[in-house]
């Protein structure tokens, strides 16, 4: 990766008013397996989420498999007195599960973040926000990583 | 001396009359224009639906599927039921003109009898016949895979359709074989079209934004039709992406949610989708989305002779190459659809009259070109035919021709569903292999492939056509193979569905480490080098003179 701020790196620290994009960096890369259940272990401390308030907008068939497009958001009035805090994606079967943590603040007016990504293979995300309650939400999707053609 | 449409009737008249096991003995009703076209009219709109014409201005053979597996809660329902079993559920009799048009049953000997169907000249008379009779109420609609697929639609790049259908006068079309002809060109045919190129779900690569009109409203009988276009969701998947680089595609679910909404505020009473989804996709979208009464399907090629309803949707099925007009009646009332009449209409080539107008645009594109294109290039003894989930006669000898004339040990096709049938004894002709073939990256391949890769690449589009979620199908059918034997198993998930690869050859298994030569075609890799396939293709058939390629035994489908 280049050290200049390119277009992916701008999308996604762009979007979400004041949303902070952490990429891959808060997941240690000592993890040698894709081990991405103790990942989001990490990150709620050991609680699970519950299924709901979280949307990923993904393709279902990735185009390209180096740059997948996501969208994710979060169903928050985001106020002072209940905001998302961070919202933790990871893949579950690339080399390293940790894809990209965002933190927002009741300033960031929506709970909401895109980027790009890349995808090994076929695999789901899964994205888990936690709320200033201490509270965890997440979703699932799967994305197919595919050799094309043969349509018709 | 009886003409060709004398003829028909003659036939069908005395299928009516003859008795007991006469396999046509069913058959219900003289054929006519009248009969055909005959239509107890309602309510204040009515759509006219083409789909899937694949470049065919003639009137083709093409057969049906035998085999069209459904899987995941499509299993068991249309379009998924074929042959005897689609005659029994729409109780067609065997031996019908309805039997002939919408199976694969008794194909050989009912092509013979009820001849060829389709042919532009005479969709547009089914047109200008409904036009005159309805006036302003029609619309016509045109889903898409209309530019490409025979050889003066790759020659003029889609210039033939595009004037062609100009004079049927269409609403708006969507895409999905246009983009082959890469942005630049669509974009040029598009400004001329006259009507618009509806895709709500393609966007800019850059920006995201919306690169074509998203939807257009329209008045028809003091009704307000909002229509919304929809590309097929996986173009820069299943074909090469480095022609179209900086569109990017997809179902994009959510935008279409909110396009309906918008065309509804907008004051539409009817909400129309106008899609090259594929039919399981559409139905799945249908119980997922409020506010579309009807979808307008394509890019699977199923020909239904009834409407599905999911909810308050109706999902309409026109088939393909020309073969059909669908015609829906609707009574829109208070922003609803009180009531509806739906037919299919088979475009039997020797029973509808051409139009005049239409007859004489496709003489004057086709006239540089017909002595080249009529050359008779061999002969086949057998049906040839592509539709179906796996090899049809015609892609085996596809796979013969590329095995032989690049000696390989192993070939591979794409599974297209678009290929006119050829009937046993027929002339093979020049544009015959053309409209089997005529793409625009038709680069015959040859190269070394690991049995890993082979199976990875089976694998693939195998969970492409028989996922059971349709939102991750890309329709088509399983890629061909020559040279190759192999069980497919579709109760099993993504990766474990293929097993008991063997090289035919040697009776071998195909060993995981070792390479194989493979040739195939169609590759969606940029810069793919080979002949083009037409040629590989041509020249095996003048070799052989008489083909008669069968449907063969190396492929085993379990779990079905």
């Amino acid at each position: 990766m280049t050290t200049a701020l390119n277009r992916r790196q701008a999308l996604t620290i762009g979007v979400g008013a004041a949303a902070l994009a952490v990429v891959g960096e808060s997941i240690s890369p000592a993890f040698a397996a894709n081990d991405y259940e103790e990942v989001i272990k990490k990150f709620t401390g050991g609680k699970s989420p519950t299924v709901g308030r979280v949307r990923i907008d993904a393709p279902e068939i990735a185009e390209n498999g180096n740059t997948v497009p996501m969208t994710i958001s979060v169903e928050s009035p985001m106020t002072p007195a209940s905001y998302v805090t961070a919202v933790l994606v990871v893949a579950d079967e690339n080399p390293r599960p940790g894809v990209v943590t965002f933190h927002f603040t009741p300033e960031s007016g929506v709970a909401e973040a895109n980027t790009r990504i890349r995808l090994a293979s076929t695999q789901f995300l899964t994205v888990v926000a936690r709320m200033n309650d201490g509270s965890f939400f997440s979703a699932k999707k799967e994305v197919k990583v595919t050799i094309g053609g043969c349509g018709g | 001396m009886i003409s060709r449409r004398e003829f028909v009737q003659v036939a069908a008249a005395v299928a009516a009359m003859v008795p007991a096991n006469w396999s046509r003995s069913f058959a219900q009703q003289r054929l006519t224009q009248a009969e055909l076209l005959k239509f107890d009219s309602l309510g204040n709109v009515t759509i006219l639906h083409v789909a899937d014409i694949h470049g065919q201005l003639l009137p083709v053979y093409f057969r049906e599927p035998s085999i069209n597996l459904g899987v995941g809660e499509a299993k068991g329902l249309v379009p998924h039921i074929t042959g005897r079993s689609l005659l029994d559920h729409y109780k067609i009799p065997a031996g019908s003109p309805n039997a002939y048009a919408l199976s694969s049953d008794d194909f050989a000997a009912l092509a013979k009898s009820y001849g060829r169907i389709g042919g532009l000249d005479r969709i547009a008379t089914i047109i200008k016949a409904v036009r005159a009779e309805r006036g302003e109420r029609v619309l016509l609609l045109d889903g898409g895979d209309t530019w490409q697929n025979s050889y003066t639609s790759l020659l003029t790049k889609g210039q033939d359709m595009v004037e062609c259908m100009a004079l049927l006068k269409p609403d708006a079309m969507t895409g999905h074989w246009e983009f082959t002809l890469g942005e630049a060109r669509v974009k040029e045919l598009i400004e001329k079209l006259g009507f618009p190129f509806l895709a709500q779900n393609v966007r800019d690569t850059e920006w995201n934004e919306p690169v074509f009109k998203s939807s257009v409203t329209v008045e028809r009988g003091g009704t307000r039709v909002g229509i919304i276009g929809q590309a097929l969701p996986y173009t820069a998947i299943a074909n090469p992406r480095w022609m179209i680089p900086n569109w990017s595609f997809g179902i994009r679910e959510e935008e279409l949610r909110k396009e309906v909404a918008t065309v509804r505020k907008n004051g539409a009473d009817l909400v129309v989708l106008l899609s090259h989804n594929g039919f399981d996709l559409d139905r799945k979208l249908a119980s997922r989305i409020d506010g579309i009464d009807v979808i307008l399907t394509a890019h699977t090629h199923d020909a239904l002779p009834e409407v599905v309803r999911i909810g308050k949707t109706l999902l309409v099925a026109s088939g393909s190459h020309g073969k059909f007009v669908s015609r829906v009646d609707l009574d829109v009332r208070n922003g609803e659809v009180k009531d509806f009449r739906f037919k299919l209409i088979p475009v039997f080539s020797d029973v509808i009259a051409p139009d005049t107008e239409v007859a004489a645009k496709i003489r004057a594109i086709r006239a540089p070109h017909e002595s080249m294109l009529g050359e008779v290039i061999g002969r086949t003894d057998t049906v040839l035919y592509r539709r179906g989930n796996f090899n049809g006669t015609l892609d085996n000898l596809i796979c013969e021709a590329m095995l032989a004339e690049r000696d390989a040990q192993i070939a591979l096709s794409p599974g297209f569903r678009w290929g006119n049938s050829l009937l046993p004894g027929q002339a093979i002709t020049r544009e015959d292999i053309y409209n089997a073939t005529a793409i625009t990256y038709p680069a015959a391949y040859r190269v070394s492939m690991s049995g890993a890769r082979l199976k990875e690449v089976l694998e693939d589009v195998a969970d492409n056509i028989f996922n059971p979620d349709p939102y991750y199908q890309q329709g088509g059918d399983m890629v061909r193979v020559g040279g190759l034997s192999y069980t497919i198993d579709l109760g099993k998930p993504a990766g474990q569905r293929i097993s008991g690869m063997m090289l035919r050859a040697s009776g071998e298994p195909i060993d995981p480490a070792k390479g194989y030569t493979v040739a195939g075609w169609a590759s969606v890799n940029e810069a793919t080098e080979g002949p083009p396939i037409w040629d590989v293709v041509m020249n095996y058939i003048k070799r052989k003179g008489t083909v008669a390629p069968v449907e063969g035994d190396h492929i085993k489908v379990v779990g079905t």
